[in-house]
């Protein structure tokens, strides 16, 4: 694959859009022209939100870990480094849209308004899908790979029937899309094939939105795929964007564009965010077994929190004052977070969790259950 | 006293070696503070502690192993769970003043507040820290996970090299990085340390105790496994390798090898794979009523390192020219070295090499690798005179040991292994790949 040279040391397809160099001067690259004007038109108040976003959950991310560590969580999926490109495209859409989420989408849940201690009670185990969907038009965390995606075309499906016969100026207006989030490991499943064929067959409202973070667990991107995903697009017959997904206004441009296409009746659109998991995949895995110490730190210099606060003290002369005031909300919200989770009681039980699966009844689950009071019997007597 | 007992850190860990205590009884210690590392079946892990307050038990030494659900540390507790430690420097709520500890997080420019001294008695009996430059004014207690320290490669090595933790160096950089000098630093404090206060070592005529832990207990185990298990029968052959000394020469300037480590083990790898396709019962597994030929080879290579003795191997050595068994080898053995063995490549293994020829050992009785029924000790080769058509001459003669498992292999087969791998080495023109 052709790749160009970031200034973050960030190796990026040449047709991915930035605009954002790693110290928040804007330096757009060759393929962001039709996207520098819309970027660099993004006010003040987006781009401190988008900031205040991914500060809170930075914080709140590493609190993952720690209660994790104090056996309070089974696992935590920390999001560090991905920031910007959640905070880009969360903040591209209307409350009306709905996003079908991985189990690693921090960012996004907190644009939604979701609780931390709601996505928390789902990594504790204690819960059967941490929030109700329509509460926050969020769909629960997906640990299934891909297994939101043709849920997300689905979805865009019902959406596009509705609308039909609409006006562009109603579709303006009141139109809905989905947003389908998904990595670069996840691209490899068959699931993400029919829904991509499909979406492109009904002209579905669904946005593809790939959070390319290099490594699948400890398979790295070079393996997945001999060409940038967002090349895929072209064949299922659809646009496909690549974007430097540690560049927040250059994914929120992107991602409002592809938005509005997929609003206004256009059919599917990808996106293609390139950002790097400078984490570790959950608190289960050891990177150090996998990638080189000399690759971490060369993408250190890519942080996205970095460059989005150079970026707002260079273009908008905000000052430590608003830094430091979200640094100390972070803290605030880990305190609260704490005080909420720590030794707190499941909130059903793992019997109660087989009445919840499906909306009806179902004999696969029923027999499941059958087995479980019988197994439960069992341990009791002995 | 709250007890907070050992968690389970990965999926389905049963039991974790205590690695490192960063506390000892008598300590302060606030929440998310690092307070132990444990090694686990996957990975060294670091464990914040939960509370704020004074480390009153340890309940587990360095080495030893702690099951999941065991007491792990005991500590008074001396503040609420909303006291946490990395607060702000103003006050945000009402729940009193805080404890200016250490923070972990990045604090990018941010001119420290002038501290708000008033009635801000920090609530454990920890000292203020003593005023400090600023760059230097936040040491920093990381989650592995976040711990993504700054330096450059070279400083990165200088550190690892002297075995220490880049997170637990203050960084004095330009941009937040590690230096050079602030290496250095930590070394001399060290060392002044050392001298300082460390206690003699054991006293000649006196007895250590050491714990059995870790890859020692793994080898301890396979090796009495095999030995009691298996019947050995060992077999000795000499071999005049000096062809293979000059063939390695050439190999050596061939451009195609440029990249690469040749030596003697590479055609040793080479003859033996081939020998084992020829013999499989030296390549085979005792099952008991049945015993599997492999007419494939997975090649061990025995390997020393820090954590102590390992057995990958490499798949499918027998499909492999030279060229791609050399690079196999460098790559299995680097990653050995640098503790980055995979699982995988521990697994499967069909026969083994021992290389104590690199110890300066001229042979030895090895002990199968369980599971396998053939291991090769290659011994030092060296110069030493013998008999060529009549003549006294100076050659390179090596010794090649042999244990084999003697439920499959009799003297004859481990004979005929042992000549087709003499064969090769006496004459390499016979690799014919």
């Amino acid at each position: 694959m052709s790749t160009i040279s970031s200034p973050t040391g960030h190796q990026l397809p040449e047709e991915a859009i930035g605009v954002l160099s790693a110290d928040g001067f804007i330096d757009p690259t060759e393929s962001a022209k039709a996207f520098v004007d819309d970027a660099t038109a993004i006010d003040h108040e987006r781009v401190a939100e988008m900031y205040r976003l991914m500060a809170n959950t930075r914080r709140i991310d590493e609190e993952g870990v720690n209660l994790q560590r104090q056996g309070q969580l089974v696992l935590w999926t920390p999001s560090l480094g991905q920031e910007a490109a959640q905070a880009g495209a969360v903040t591209a859409l209307q409350d009306r849209d709905w996003i079908f989420p991985t189990y690693r989408e921090h960012v996004m849940a907190r644009g939604r308004g979701i609780p931390d201690e709601k996505v928390f009670d789902f990594f504790r185990g204690a819960v059967h899908a941490g929030w109700k969907p329509s509460d926050y038009n969020m769909q629960p965390y997906t640990v299934v790979l891909a297994a939101q995606v043709p849920h997300a075309v689905g979805y865009g499906w019902g959406i596009a029937q509705q609308q039909r016969g609409w006006t562009d100026a109603r579709r303006a207006e009141e139109g809905r899309v989905a947003v389908a989030c998904f990595g670069d490991g996840a691209s490899t499943e068959g699931d993400i094939h029919e829904a991509m064929v499909f979406a492109a067959s009904f002209d579905t409202p669904v946005v593809f939105f790939i959070q390319n973070n290099y490594w699948a667990i400890s398979t790295p991107f070079e393996v997945q795929s001999k060409v940038p995903l967002f090349k895929r697009a072209k064949g299922y017959g659809f646009e496909g964007f690549a974007v430097d997904g540690n560049d927040p206004i250059a994914t929120a441009a992107v991602m409002d564009h592809a938005v509005d296409h997929a609003r206004r009746g256009g059919g599917p659109v990808l996106v293609e965010a390139h950002t790097y998991r400078m984490g570790a995949h959950t608190t289960a895995d050891d990177p150090t077994k996998y990638r080189t110490s000399e690759e971490e730190s060369q993408y250190a210099q890519s942080d996205p929190m970095v460059r989005t606060e150079q970026y707002l003290r260079r273009r908008f002369d905000y000052t430590d004052a608003f830094f430091d005031e979200i640094a100390a909300e972070s803290e605030q919200l880990a305190v609260n977070l704490r005080e909420k989770i720590v030794d707190a009681p499941d909130t059903i039980s793992l019997r109660e969790k087989f009445d919840l699966v499906y909306a009806e009844e179902h004999p696969l689950v029923d027999a499941q259950a059958v087995a479980f009071d019988r197994w439960m019997e069992d341990e009791d007597a002995s | 006293m709250k007890i907070f007992t050992l968690p389970d850190v990965g999926e389905g860990l049963t039991e974790a070696d205590v690695a490192n205590w960063m506390v000892k009884a008598g300590d302060t210690v606030t929440v998310n503070q690092v307070i132990a590392e444990i090694e686990t079946a996957k990975s060294l892990v670091e464990i914040p502690s939960p509370w704020a307050g004074i480390v009153e038990e340890l309940y587990a030494e360095v080495g030893d192993t702690v099951n999941v659900g065991d007491n792990f540390i005991g500590i008074k507790v001396t503040s609420t769970a909303g006291d946490d430690d990395d607060a702000p420097q103003a006050p945000l709520v009402g729940t009193g003043p805080k404890a200016d500890t250490p923070g972990r997080r990045r604090r990018r420019g941010r001119p420290r507040a002038a501290a708000p001294a008033e009635a801000e008695t920090p609530v454990a009996s920890e000292p203020e820290p003593a005023p400090v430059p600023e760059a230097a004014a936040e040491p920093v207690q990381k989650s592995d996970l976040f711990a993504k320290v700054l330096a450059k490669p070279p400083v990165r090595k200088l550190a690892k090299d002297h075995g220490l933790d880049l997170t637990t160096i203050t960084p004095t950089g330009q941009h937040g990085e590690v230096t050079r000098a602030d290496v250095h630093a930590v070394l001399e404090a060290d060392t002044a340390e050392t001298t300082a206060t460390s206690t003699a070592p054991v006293a000649a005529g006196e007895s250590e105790s050491i714990k059995v832990t870790g890859v020692r207990k793994a080898t301890a185990k396979a090796v009495t496994e095999s030995y009691t298990s298996a019947p050995h029968i060992s077999v000795f052959r000499q071999v005049d390798a000096t062809r293979t000394m000059e063939y390695l020469e050439t190999l050596k300037k061939h451009p195609r090898f440029e990249n690469v480590r040749v030596s003697p083990l590479l055609v040793l790898a080479m003859a033996v794979s081939q020998a084992a396709l020829n013999t499989p019962q030296a390549n085979a597994t005792w099952h008991g009523d049945t015993y599997s030929l492999h007419h494939y080879v997975n090649l061990g290579l025995a390997a020393a390192t820090k954590r102590g003795l390992i057995v990958p191997n490499i798949k499918n050595a027998h499909d492999m020219n030279q060229l791609q068994m050399a690079e196999a080898i460098q790559e299995l053995t680097g990653r050995a070295r640098e503790g980055k063995t995979q699982p995988a490549e521990l697994a499967g293994g069909t026969i083994t090499i021992t290389n104590i020829g690199v110890l300066g050992l001229d042979t030895g009785t090895p002990i199968l690798n369980p599971g396998e029924s053939g291991i090769i000790a290659f011994g030092a080769i060296r110069q030493q005179p013998w008999v060529v058509n009549g003549q006294m001459e100076p050659r390179w003669i090596t010794t090649l040991g042999g244990s084999f498992d003697h439920r499959i292999v009799d003297g004859m087969e481990a004979g005929a292994f042992l000549a087709d791998v003499a064969a090769i080495l006496e004459e390499p023109a016979l690799l014919i790949s």
